[in-house]
């Protein structure tokens, strides 16, 4: 058991991805020699060599198309895309053959892969590091999409999406690989895609969030926990396929729910989570479902941010708004 | 102007190509196994391998240029050091090649570069003060002047090479005689856009200039790794269009292997691919450490073939170099850097609107509800 953050989880993931199957490669730019931009790969190469960590030209659609091809013939890749933002050129790839193989060829052929991708805003970085455009995925029939919060979750998630017999989207919060620490088990574990994380028990209003913005979220639950509410909070890991039953169930105890994201509002994930609520629970609910996210715009640069990005205090008077009613 | 022969590769082949270099004296990383010729005229040392198409006027002008080029450079990184500045791309050991490109183009030409290319983009008419507002992290700086057609740095990798086609393709379409160039680096040579780019070029005969500025690395994949073509030239054989190889450390052969594509582009005959082999003396960017995957000696062979210094020594030799005016063109080009700095500093904050504000010509519905829960107006 060792402390780590969220970077090094997902390393050791790797890592023991790698000593304990054969099949696995790691796929992607700068993922090699360099360890990664973001080091998240450091020390793989020089572990398990240049032919199961390799550095690619950059080429996007190389990469997962390469990866595709891999995995229906029995490898088990894991390629970098280095920022969602720069996952366009492979779009057609992800769409058209990780996603359908397995459908097109009605299981004759699957494609067992992960795509690793750090997302999110909040470090000033140049355009296009900072999208969190999740729901494009999300809304991709055939491909899973998992995002931890913790390292605990980054390491047992990872290892869950590399085992799993379909293409997983594994998306990092960059803001928070290195943020928060805790004792990951180093013994080989999973956690399962899927179900979503009760992170704080309470009975007043739910806050439903994932991946970056769980940071903001919490701050807002201790916020509103000083001030007397009970507050449960649900870190959703999974965002496809989505527990929809988890999130029912908090709201039917409830009766509040505030949905969290960075994404822009119009058709984000936070959308999909309403509709659930409105047609599993809509008795319970004592208010309409609040949802705090990024704006309908471009995401800004460095001098801006701090203008888009959810704020723990939009969080805080959208919950004081829906505790009035 | 002088006259022109038609096609690039013949005004080139006229020149002296470099064949058979010992491969020692060929810096590491850059190398050359079956000796394709490279088009130089000025030596490291600062002799010259052929009479020079610029008066020493010019040659100045050019030298002073690139000093101001170093000094905007030597700047952003330092103020990006100091949290002045968002995430810096430094060019620093590619000055010749994109100050050479840009001196070898017209005013309403296009430029179609990249988050590297602020020398380039600086001498096609981008002003340094937006050039630096758009490194704070400020969108306002990539509101160019009317009149300048340089168009906001690429970000991806890749892109932005296509551009360069269909801005050409306007202006055959609109009657003028401009053209588009467009720099990249050897990377975005792998990219399935860099072959779109250049087979629709091709295709459509746009007057389009490709200029890749080989620099050695991808972030911290060498260029040999990327491609196993001998050189980035050779890849405009397949696509139908003249490719040549040159110094990118050399102003002069850049300058005239730019200009060669340009006319011709001009004249209809289409579009090139020029390579300029260079090399990143700095960091990928300064959220890099080159130490991880680079040798110093590496860096330090290439620090002897600074494009600076070898117009210097030329120089130097005619007479024309002396420590005061390099003092002079130091001070000179500080002072503008300062200027635009202060400028850049004293633009206000953006207001928490103004994202909203730019999004369509008229903001939508859903933008107008938006911006009035930003702006607390609601
Ligand atoms: C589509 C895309 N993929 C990946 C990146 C990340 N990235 C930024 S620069 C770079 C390397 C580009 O190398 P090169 O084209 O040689 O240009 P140089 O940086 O050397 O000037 C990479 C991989 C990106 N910006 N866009
Ligand atoms: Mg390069």
């Amino acid at each position: 058991m060792a402390e780590l953050n969220i970077a090094q989880a997902i390393n050791s993931a790797l890592d023991t991805a790698l000593s304990s199957d054969d099949r696995v490669l790691i796929l992607g730019e700068d993922v090699g020699r360099a360890g990664g931009v973001f080091r998240v790969t450091d020390g793989l190469r020089n572990r398990y060599g240049a032919e199961r960590v390799v550095d690619t030209p950059v080429a996007e659609s190389g990469i997962i198309g390469a990866a595709f091809g891999l995995a229906v013939a029995g490898m088990r890749p894991v390629a970098e895309i280095q920022f969602l933002g720069f996952s366009y050129p492979a779009y057609d790839q992800i769409v058209n053959h990780v996603a359908r193989i397995r459908n097109r060829t009605n299981h004759r052929h699957t494609s067992p892969m992960v795509i690793r991708m750090p997302y999110g805003g909040g470090i000033g970085a140049a355009e296009h590091h900072s999208e969190s455009t999740e729901a494009v995925y999300v809304h991709i029939p055939g491909l899973k999409v998992v995002v931890p919060s913790t390292p605990k979750d980054a390491r047992g998630l990872l290892l869950a999406a590399i085992e799993d017999p379909d293409p997983v989207i594994f998306l990092e919060p960059i803001r928070l690989y290195r943020a928060v620490k805790e004792h990951v088990p180093d013994i080989y574990y999973t956690v399962d895609i899927g179900p979503l994380r009760v992170e704080r028990e309470g009975s007043d209003i739910t806050l439903v969030s994932w991946g970056a913005m769980m940071r903001e979220t919490r701050q807002a639950a201790g916020i509103l926990a000083e001030a007397g509410v009970s507050v449960e909070v649900l870190d959703l890991r999974t965002l496809s396929p989505l527990d929809r039953d988890g999130i029912v169930a908090s709201v039917e105890k409830t009766g509040r729910a505030v949905i969290v994201h960075e994404a822009p509002l119009t058709a984000g994930l936070g959308a999909e989570i309403a509709a659930t609520i409105q047609e599993r629970a809509l008795y319970s609910l004592k208010t309409p479902v609040r949802r705090v996210t990024g704006w309908d715009t471009v995401f800004p640069l460095k001098r801006s941010e701090h203008h888009y990005l959810p704020s723990v205090d939009r969080i805080v008077a959208a919950a004081e708004s829906a505790l009035e009613d | 102007m002088t006259s022109r022969k038609a096609g690039l590769g013949r005004g080139l082949e006229a020149l002296i190509p470099i064949h058979g270099e010992t491969t020692s004296s060929r810096p590491p990383g850059q190398t050359s196994a079956n000796g394709s010729s490279m088009f130089r005229l000025i030596n490291p040392d600062g002799t010259v391998r052929d009479r020079l198409p610029v008066t020493l006027e010019e040659m100045k002008s050019l030298y002073a240029d690139m000093v101001e080029a170093r000094v905007y450079d030597d700047k952003s990184m330092a103020m990006q050091r100091q949290g002045r500045l968002a995430t810096y791309a430094p060019f620093r050991g590619q000055e010749a090649a994109q100050i050479g490109a840009a001196a070898a183009l017209r005013p309403g030409d296009w430029v179609s570069g990249t988050y590297r290319d602020a020398a380039l983009n600086w001498k096609a008419g981008y002003p340094w003060k937006l050039l630096i507002l758009g490194r704070t992290g400020d969108e306002r700086g990539g509101q160019v002047p009317e009149g300048v057609n340089v168009m906001p740095p690429s970000i991806t990798v890749g892109g932005h090479m296509i551009h360069a086609v269909g801005l050409a393709w306007a202006e055959r379409l609109k009657g003028t005689d401009r053209i588009a160039l467009t720099s990249f680096g050897d990377g975005a040579t792998s990219e399935g856009d860099f072959h779109e780019a250049m087979n629709f070029a091709a295709v459509y005969e746009t007057p389009t200039v490709f200029l890749c500025q080989n620099n050695g690395w991808a972030i911290s994949y060498p260029v040999e790794e990327q491609t196993r073509s001998e050189t980035i030239a050779d890849k405009a054989l397949a696509y139908g269009m003249p490719g040549v190889r040159v110094d990118g450390n050399d102003v002069i052969a850049v300058l005239v292997a730019v200009r060669e594509a340009a006319e011709r582009a001009r004249e209809g005959e289409g579009p090139s691919l020029v390579e300029a082999v260079t090399y990143r003396l700095g960091p990928h960017t300064t959220a890099d450490d080159p130490g991880r995957y680079r040798k110093d000696d590496e860096v330090a062979a290439w620090e002897e073939l600074d494009p600076l210094v070898r117009v210097r020594r030329l120089l130097e030799r005619s007479g024309a170099w002396t420590e005061s005016w390099q003092q002079s063109l130091e001070t000179e080009a500080s002072n503008r850097i300062e200027e635009a700095v202060a400028w850049a500093e004293s633009v206000p904050e953006p207001e928490p609107d103004d994202m909203f504000k730019r999004m369509f010509a008229e903001p939508t519905p859903n933008l107008v509800e938006q911006e009035r829960e930003a702006t607390g107006r609601g």
